[in-house]
């Protein structure tokens, strides 16, 4: 039940206490928007994507880490929460629900739609289903580049813009709030929103890890037919695995498409997926910890790339060889393959292989 | 009737493209139980590679006949593919053969990604235009059928390599190596016969398909672009699955099923759905065959294996 970083090699002076540990990570969770703030609004930005991708991420662990289900769809159940989002709250079809409607019921769609995807894929093998589910991210993208005609649904490539902004008890995120005189940024706001879900969804996932369904999906992914031999309902497990990771994706979407005020098809491609799976592959499959770390990583990536790599280059050559987002998908790919070879189990890896283990320890 | 022609002949040129490219799969499949992700992205590789050396040669020396610079072309291409799948069973795979079955999967991915991000850093973002070194302008109509020189050239050079693979793996001492270490790859060891060897060639061997498979579909459709191996890739995929994974007749009987269904597909739908969907669904056709396929039939129309061996 606590953070599993005191498993890294690090030098001693490094393996803090747990209990000074805890309270530390939430002092930087707390003030990392305040000291990125003083960087300039456009990190706090990265901040609160990040913590999308930390959700995406959590989500996607589930399916992968967890249950040992390559996914490589996972983007659509994204996509299925922000179109949701974007359906019920714009002036796009008029209608303007409130969040506490509109998440949840995307939410349900996505899980809807992990359910529609795992049903007919369960019998698959690992690498069977990776192809399946990317096909799966495709028709999903395909029909959402199309279906402008014969009826306009989705708008089709140009998108659909002035979602509405998440607005909780009336107090609406998307605008500078002014507290006793102190300005307080819109992006402050939707990063404590956003923090409140991660965190949310940490405590969940956390209990879910060492709960029997837990259990059930780390003995499905080590072995599936001694997990059936045992007892386990693999299929419902798995299934259940599909479902609650999509949930994880569809809420995050829908809070992507409040934060970001416009979606369009563009932000759902292949590429997304790849990049959260990496998220997970570079931090540690089935480590919380470690896919956290690694989402925050992975976003923050372009920007660093940004501000460092292309001064650099320009120092360097007098002129930028590889522009930021190249190099980012450079450094992706290589981190892929190099992670498998040399550190299969991630940065962080999963401390133990079997959650119960993790009881005692605590 | 002549739409029925028409559509016959498109779904042939492209079938027998998808099939070169499925047999790749299937062949690594059938000794590695492996999926090579990165195998659609050789095929990119050759039209790119073969553009460029037809760019240099043409620019050096101008005049050449078409054929030449083709063949020039192809010839450049097809040992650099070989090499660089060599490489990526070398480097990447051959290590993990033993390792969790997520972890060469992963490494796959990250060789697709790798391989085009490296083209987009060397042939830039753009689409480039790919010469018609076969011509394409229709030769006289027969029964209303529009058949171009490149759509024979393509159909004939595809079967003749399905042919001479066929030979290969059954009746030479490579192809009878292949099948027994497809059928294991330690008891074929303890016969003497080098496993590393034999999986590296089925990797070459694969890959020149692939350059092969780039150079035909590039001409067809005058384009070569970074990202272009990704659709072909997963259809091809899908051909293989269609066919049986691991069966080599399979693959090509799923290719060229999988390129009918499309060209009718893309060419009916806008009936068939009253209108509601038009051909820009056409690459959903893959992905539904796939599902069905997994779902109804996993061991294929000719295969023998059943998909969900745990």
């Amino acid at each position: 039940m606590t953070t599993t970083s005191s498993t890294l090699p690090l030098p001693a002076s490094f393996a803090l206490d747990r209990r000074i540990q805890r309270p530390l990570v939430i002092l930087l969770a707390l003030a990392a928007p305040l000291v990125a703030l003083a960087m300039g609004k456009s990190w706090v930005r990265v901040l609160d994507f990040a913590l999308l991708y930390v959700l995406l991420a959590i989500g996607l662990n589930l399916v992968v880490g967890f249950a040992g289900l390559l996914d490589l769809g996972y983007i659509a159940f994204y996509a299925v929460g922000a179109y949701t989002w974007a359906f019920l709250a714009s002036p796009h079809f008029g209608i303007h629900l409130p969040f506490w409607i509109v998440l949840p019921l995307g939410a349900a769609f996505a899980a809807l739609a992990g359910i529609a995807l795992g049903f007919p894929t369960l019998r698959l093998r690992g690498d069977y289903l990776a192809i399946v589910t990317l096909g799966f991210g495709e028709i999903i993208r395909i029909f959402m580049n199309n279906l402008n005609q014969p009826i306009n649904i989705t708008n089709g490539p140009q998108g659909i813009d002035s979602i509405d902004p998440l607005t909780i008890a009336g107090l609406d995120l998307s605008r500078d709030l002014d507290l006793f005189g102190f300005q307080i940024s819109s992006l402050l706001l939707y990063y404590y929103a956003f923090l409140a879900c991660v965190v949310f969804a940490i405590i969940l996932v956390r209990r879910l890890q060492i709960s029997r369904i837990g259990r059930a999906w780390a003995a499905i992914r080590d072995d599936e037919l001694a997990a059936k031999a045992i007892g386990i309902d693999t299929r419902m497990m798995k299934l259940l695995a599909f479902a609650l990771g999509a949930t994880f994706g569809g809420v995050s979407g829908g809070l992507f498409a409040a934060f970001q005020g416009f979606v369009s098809p563009e932000s759902f491609s292949l590429m997304e997926s790849i990049v959260v799976l990496t998220m997970i592959v570079l931090g540690g499959m089935g480590n919380l910890a470690g896919v956290v770390v690694g989402a925050i990583m992975l976003t923050a990536l372009p920007e660093l790339l940004r501000h460092f790599a292309v001064p650099m280059q320009m120092a360097l050559f007098g002129k930028t060889l590889l522009d930021p987002e190249v190099l980012r998908m450079l450094l992706l790919s290589l981190a892929m393959i190099v992670m498998m070879l040399v550190r299969p189990a991630g940065l962080l890896p999963a401390r133990t292989r079997y959650a119960h283990r993790d009881r005692r320890n605590a | 009737m002549e739409t029925f022609l028409q559509q016959t002949l498109n779904g042939l040129v492209s079938g027998s493209i998808y099939a070169l490219v499925a047999l790749g799969y299937t062949m690594v499949y059938g000794i590695l139980g492996l999926i090579n992700f990165a195998h659609g992205d050789l095929l990119m590789v050759g039209a790119l590679v073969a553009l460029q050396t037809v760019t240099l040669l043409n620019a050096a020396v101008p005049g050449l006949h078409p054929v030449i610079l083709l063949l020039a072309g192809v010839a450049v291409a097809v040992p650099v593919c070989m090499a660089v799948g060599y490489l990526i069973e070398r480097i990447g795979y051959r290590r993990l053969r033993n390792a969790p079955r997520l972890a060469p999967l992963i490494t796959a991915i990250g060789v697709s990604f790798l391989l085009q991000t490296l083209a987009m850093i060397i042939w830039g973002r753009e689409f480039h235009v790919f010469p018609q070194l076969v011509s394409t302008t229709p030769m006289e109509p027969m029964a209303g059928v529009v058949v171009s020189p490149l759509q024979i050239f393509t159909i004939v050079v595809a079967f003749a390599l399905m042919g001479g693979l066929m030979l290969l793996v059954n009746k030479s001492r490579l192809g009878r190596a292949m099948r027994a270490t497809a059928e294991n790859h330690r008891v074929a060891g303890l016969m003497g016969i080098n496993a590393n060897g034999v999986i590296a060639a089925t990797f070459i061997i694969g890959s020149g398909l692939a350059a092969l498979a780039g150079v035909l579909f590039a001409s067809n459709y005058a384009i070569a672009h970074y990202a272009m191996g990704f659709t072909p890739g997963l259809k091809a995929f899908t051909a293989a699955v269609l066919g049986g994974i691991g069966n080599l007749p399979g693959a090509m009987v799923g290719g060229l099923v999988l390129g009918l269904v499309e060209s009718f597909g893309a060419g009916y739908i806008e009936h068939l759905t009253f209108g509601f969907l038009n051909s820009s669904y056409q690459d959903i056709f893959a992905f539904v065959i796939l599902g069905a396929v997994l779902i109804f039939r996993p061991s294929g129309l000719l295969g023998e294996r059943v998909a969900d061996r745990a």
